[in-house]
Parts: C-alpha cells; sequence; structure tokens
C-alpha cells in the first residue's frame, strides 16, 4: 500500500478540551508506532479559528481530517478506538 | 399589566393557538425541548419559531440543520409561503451539521465545534433564536449515557451563557413519549425550562394530531393536549377557549330562517350570531331547512358559505330547487360559496380548520354545515367533539351565525333526540325533526326543542316540502295523537264539512226568524190598523155622545123657554 507515501493530517480541536487533548496524544502515538517521519500533522483550534471549523464543516471535536494520500478521511472522536482509527486510515495492514 | 410583563419573558413563535396555550410563547432566554415521532412536525415548529422571531421580533435566528440538510428544510417550507431565501444569511442562517455519511467515528467526541462555529455566528448575526433541528442524531453517535448527558449540559450551559432562546427538537416515537422516563433521553426533560411534546397517530385511519406542553417553568399553561394541523400556512393549533370569546357582546338581532311560520315560532327567527342545531333522521329535510336559511341570507346580501360533506355543490343546488330555494344565482353572483366537503380528507381537525379558512376567505356571515355529524364519524374518540364545539366558539367569536345539521341514525335505536356530539348542550337552538309514521304514511314534523332566550312555540308543526317551498302547518291533536299528512287533511276536510252543514242550519234559522219577524212586522201593522179604527171609533162614540148631551140640553133649555122659566139663561147660542 501507500508504504512510502507522507500522510499529512489536520486534527480540529478544541482547546484544552480532555477530548482534544487526548485526540492529539493519541495522533501522535499513532504516528510515532506507525508513520516514524513521513507524516505532518496541521492543528486547528476551533475556539481560536472558529470561522475554519464553520468554513471547514467541522461541529464535532476532536476531527481529523486525513488529507493524503487518497482517499480523504474524516474521523471524529479522541482516536481511543486505536483499531478503528488505523482501519480508517487504512494502516491496518502495517499494524498486522 | 400582569400579561403585558410576562409576555416580555417570552418569545412568541407565531404559531396559531400556541401562544395562547403558554400565555405568550416560549420562555425567552431558555431552552424547549420539542420531542415529536418523525414526520410530527417539529421542524415546521422549530422553523416557524425563527421565522416569526426575524419577521415580527427582529430577533435574528440560527437554524441548526442536524439531520435534514438546510437546503431540504428550506424546500420543505417552501410550500408555507414564509419565503425564506429574502431572510437567509443576515437574518436567518442555516448551519448544516449534519454528521457525513462517510464519517467515522473513533472514541469521544464533543460538541465544541459546533459551539465554537455558533459562537462567532451569533455574535455577528446578533442571534437571538436558536434552534438545533433532530439533536438526537448527534447524540445516537455518543457512546453511552453519561457522554450524552455531558453534551446536552454542555449545549444548555452555552445556551443559557448567551440568553438565547432555543429549541431542541427530539425523535421520539410515540410509544417513546409515553415512557419517557424510562428514555436515555429522559434527563433532557429535566434540564429544559419547557417541553413540548407532539404526537401523531392514526385514529380509526384518520390522522390526528397533537400538541401537548408537558412542563413550562414559571409559567401557567394549558395542560391539555390539544390537536393541531399542518396546513397551508405551518402549524395551526386549536385552542379551545378563545380569548376574543370573553369580549363577545350579544346581539338581540334576529335573522330569518327562510321559513315565515318557523320565524314565528321562534320570535321572529334566529339570534345573529347563534349556532343552530337541526337534527334528523335520513330524509327529514335537514338540507332544506338549512337551505331555506342560506337563501334567506342572501336575500338580505348576507355573504354566506354552505359546507355539504353529503353531495356536490350542484346536487344541493339543484335538489334545493326543487322545493322552491332558488340558491344558483347568489352563487353566480359570488354571495353564496357552495363547499362540497367530501373533497377535504383528513381529522375532523383538518376539517375544522380548513372551514374556518375558507369562511374567512369569504367573509361569511352565515355558515351552514351539512351535516356536522360527519365528524362523529371520522373521529370516534373525543376529539370529535372538541371540534364541534370550538367550531360553534369560533363562529361566535366571529358573529357568525351557524347552521348545523346532525344527521341521527334511525336504525341505532337511539332514543331519538339525543345528539351523538353532545353539541345539542351548545348550541343555541335546536330544531328536531322527524317522521311520524301513521295510517300508512310517512310525515315530517318539525318541533323546537330548544331556543335560548326565546320564546318559542312548543307544538310540533308538519313540515310541508313541495315545489314552492317550504311551509309549516299546523297539527292536529285528537286523542292525544298527532295528526299529520292525510289524517291532517281529514281532519280538516272533516272539520270543513262540519263548517258547512253549520253554515246553512244558521242560514236556514236566519230565514226561519226574518219569516217569523216579518210575519210579527205584519201583525204589528194589521194591529195598528184596529188600533186606529178602534180610536175613530172611540172618537166618534165620544162626539155622538157630546152631541147628544147638547142636544139634551138644547131640548132642555128650550122646555125652558118653552116653559118661562126664569130669567136667567145660562147659554145664549
Amino acid at each position: 500500500m501507500n508504504r512510502h507515501a507522507t500522510y499529512r493530517f489536520r486534527l480540529y480541536v478544541a482547546g484544552d478540551a480532555p477530548n482534544s487533548a487526548l485526540a492529539r496524544a493519541n495522533l501522535a502515538a499513532l504516528c510515532r508506532a506507525h508513520l516514524s517521519d513521513r507524516h505532518k500533522i496541521e492543528i486547528v483550534d476551533v475556539l481560536l479559528h472558529p470561522k475554519r471549523a464553520l468554513a471547514d464543516g467541522v461541529f464535532m471535536t476532536p476531527t481529523l481530517l486525513k488529507l493524503a494520500p487518497s482517499p480523504a478521511r474524516r474521523i471524529v472522536g479522541n482516536l481511543a478506538q486505536t483499531q478503528t482509527a488505523l482501519l480508517a486510515l487504512g494502516l491496518e495492514a502495517v499494524a498486522a | 399589566m400582569k400579561s403585558a410583563q410576562s409576555r416580555s419573558f417570552k418569545a412568541p413563535c407565531g404559531i396559531a393557538g400556541f401562544d395562547e396555550i403558554t400565555n405568550g410563547g416560549l420562555p425567552r432566554g431558555r431552552t424547549t425541548l420539542l420531542v415529536g415521532a418523525p414526520g410530527a412536525g417539529k421542524t415546521i415548529f422549530a422553523l416557524k419559531f425563527l421565522v416569526h422571531g426575524v419577521r415580527q421580533c427582529r430577533e435574528p435566528g440560527i437554524f441548526v440543520a442536524l439531520e435534514e440538510s438546510s437546503k431540504r428544510v428550506v424546500a420543505n417550507a417552501e410550500s408555507f409561503g414564509w419565503e425564506l431565501a429574502q431572510l437567509q444569511e443576515r437574518k436567518l442562517f442555516f448551519l448544516d451539521a449534519q454528521p457525513m455519511h462517510d464519517l467515522i467515528q473513533a472514541g469521544d467526541f464533543d460538541l465544541g465545534g459546533m459551539l465554537a462555529a455558533l459562537e462567532v455566528k451569533t455574535k455577528e448575526m446578533r442571534a437571538k433564536r436558536i434552534v438545533f433541528d433532530a439533536i438526537d442524531v448527534v447524540l445516537a453517535l455518543l457512546p453511552d449515557a453519561a457522554t450524552r448527558r455531558r453534551e446536552i449540559y454542555r449545549l444548555h450551559d452555552w445556551l443559557l451563557a448567551r440568553e438565547l432562546t432555543g429549541v431542541i427538537t427530539l425523535k421520539a416515537s410515540s410509544d417513546e413519549m409515553s415512557h419517557m422516563l424510562e428514555q436515555p433521553f429522559s434527563f433532557m426533560q429535566f434540564m429544559v425550562d419547557c417541553a413540548v411534546m407532539l404526537s401523531h397517530s392514526m385514529v380509526m385511519g384518520v390522522s390526528q394530531r397533537n400538541l401537548r406542553v408537558q412542563k413550562y417553568r414559571g409559567s401557567g399553561f394549558d395542560e391539555n393536549e390539544a390537536p393541531f394541523l399542518i396546513g397551508k400556512d405551518g402549524l395551526e393549533i386549536a385552542v379551545a377557549r378563545s380569548p376574543r370569546r370573553t369580549g363577545l357582546k350579544a346581539t338581540s338581532e334576529r335573522v330569518s330562517s327562510g321559513v315565515a311560520r318557523l320565524d314565528t315560532m321562534l320570535d321572529g327567527g334566529y339570534y345573529r350570531g347563534a349556532s343552530v342545531l337541526i337534527t334528523g333522521f335520513p330524509g327529514t329535510a335537514k338540507t332544506t331547512l338549512s337551505g331555506a336559511f342560506a337563501e334567506a341570507a342572501c336575500r338580505r346580501g348576507e355573504r354566506t358559505m354552505f359546507v355539504s360533506f353529503d353531495s356536490d355543490c350542484g346536487e344541493v343546488v339543484r335538489n334545493l330547487t326543487s322545493v322552491g330555494i332558488a340558491l344558483e344565482r347568489h352563487v353566480r353572483s359570488g354571495r353564496l360559496r357552495m363547499i362540497s366537503a367530501r373533497s377535504i380528507t383528513g381529522s375532523a381537525e383538518t376539517y375544522l380548520v380548513r372551514i374556518k379558512s375558507l369562511a374567512k376567505k369569504h367573509r361569511a356571515r352565515c355558515l351552514v354545515i351539512d351535516p356536522v355529524s360527519i365528524w362523529s364519524k371520522s373521529d370516534r374518540n373525543s376529539t370529535a367533539h372538541s371540534v364541534a364545539e370550538r367550531m360553534i366558539d369560533w363562529s361566535k367569536s366571529e358573529g357568525i351565525t351557524l347552521v348545523c345539521t346532525m344527521l341521527l341514525d334511525e336504525m341505532s335505536g337511539r332514543s331519538g333526540e339525543t345528539s351523538s356530539l353532545q353539541i345539542s348542550t351548545l348550541a343555541d337552538t335546536w330544531i328536531h325533526l322527524n317522521y311520524l309514521v301513521q295510517a300508512g304514511e310517512r310525515n315530517r314534523g318539525l318541533s323546537i326543542v330548544k331556543a335560548r332566550g326565546t320564546a318559542h312555540s312548543n307544538q310540533v308543526r308538519e313540515l310541508i316540502l313541495s315545489d314552492a317551498g317550504v311551509t309549516l302547518a299546523d297539527t292536529y291533536s285528537a286523542g292525544g295523537e298527532v295528526l299529520m299528512g292525510t289524517l291532517r287533511w281529514e281532519k280538516e276536510r272533516a272539520e270543513r264539512a262540519s263548517h258547512d252543514a253549520a253554515e246553512v242550519a244558521a242560514k236556514l234559522k236566519r230565514v226561519r226568524l226574518d219569516a217569523e219577524e216579518a210575519e210579527l212586522a205584519v201583525r204589528i201593522r194589521s194591529l195598528q190598523t184596529e188600533l186606529v179604527a178602534k180610536q175613530v171609533e172611540k172618537k166618534l162614540l165620544a162626539r155622538s155622545t157630546e152631541s147628544s148631551k147638547g142636544e139634551q140640553s138644547r131640548g132642555r133649555t128650550r122646555m125652558k123657554e118653552l116653559r118661562g122659566a126664569d130669567a136667567a139663561i145660562p147659554g145664549r147660542k
């Protein structure tokens, strides 16, 4: 699969809300484990940039967007359910 | 004033009837939960609340569409003529916040993003009202009850802090609504300040919508279930008590019933603005009697509406023409509006609302509903009663003279004069028509069961239909029985015959008396003649006696002379 592609993520968080903090940590851990050196994470704090949330249609926080490689994915939640997240990101094969 | 003060704490919804039930609207700056089954009308209610806020209260609003896309919501509301397009963006903002169908959920989340986005928008628009349509969609994504509760409280706190008047709609099947307390969303009911339930059920195959205010903190409200309808203008809620009713002035003006004798019986006719109930078995001329009323109203130049549930307008006009009631020209002049209500389908509520709006449009002063008993057919529960009741209330408050007929089922063996809808207690005048089967005939009888504020005849009259019109005839009571039809005619004829005989006898007697009188007169004359004769005779006798006396005295004088008696002569003749 996209073994060598660089993953680009955008994570929408709501300040330091528990779920948002958890999502940040979970994403970082996930990238470290599966995508070391081939990921880029953009963090958007909707409390600071609410208009972006409005424009991007992000209403549930945290929301993770996988922008590349395609297909694009949208994952809602603090990513505590690692298996679901990996599956959604197409990283399950790597994990196995 | 108290009501004016409480009004400022309330945000009017502009939904016909609802603001009356709640004495002014939803709690301002508080949150209202709107619960109902799918298709119960939650979205329309919520949207109307926003539209009214923008249009009438200068309160911009935000609609958070969590289930249907805003496009569809707007399209669906198009038929209500709210013209949402010109309100959108600046005064009315739709936020499409439906969870995307390709959304993948991995772990817990919250509504922080949505609230942050709404925060900006609210400030920008100075929004005062906000609607979250179908919060259950989002709640369903949350993993457990505790999380749901957390998010709802987050939302609620956010609304309260911003003093937004909020409406949160929640889907729940009517089954669940009755067991609301066991539901995962039950805590919402405790949290909010106002809870409104919408239900939609089928009663005898007819759709029936009801609205109930379940709670309203700090305010009185009508606790009863109120039927409502989704009509042309959105939601219309039927309120049993119309506030206008209280300021009503009773009039003593009379309007003709269209039958001269009946007017006499009623001491001048129906009261203007009264409600008249005509009950009777099939074919007792209920329609005819109400048609006569309609014609009389038209002839007075009053705008009239005739609602027929039984037959087509054309048929009614034709049938009434056969008994001398000419409605055709009034229909053509537009004074009379014939409505065939067979085209209206739905619950009693639907009929009521349709009739009300049609009557309003026609500016009707007189209204005929033939028959009103159709309402008991479509709804066999108490709703039909309240509909008829509200029909009467409404027509009273509008000053419309209402004549409704009610079909009594002959076969059901009811005691005849019990009206199934019990509206007879509300009607001001109740005329009962029945058949009298007698001597192989079926004749129509009319009696006035009651007429409020009117001295009325207590007699049963015979109702006669002919091509010359409707008339009433006196009935004869003989041996405790009322005679009608041929029997009445026979009785009348017998009486006429005996009257004739008496007249002849009287004539004869007069002739005889005349003769006797004449005879007596003749006798008087002959007696008079006799009397005259006698008098003459008497006079003659007197004279002859005198002359003979003179003769005698003369004779005596002569004798004295002859005898040469004294010189003193007494008489010198």
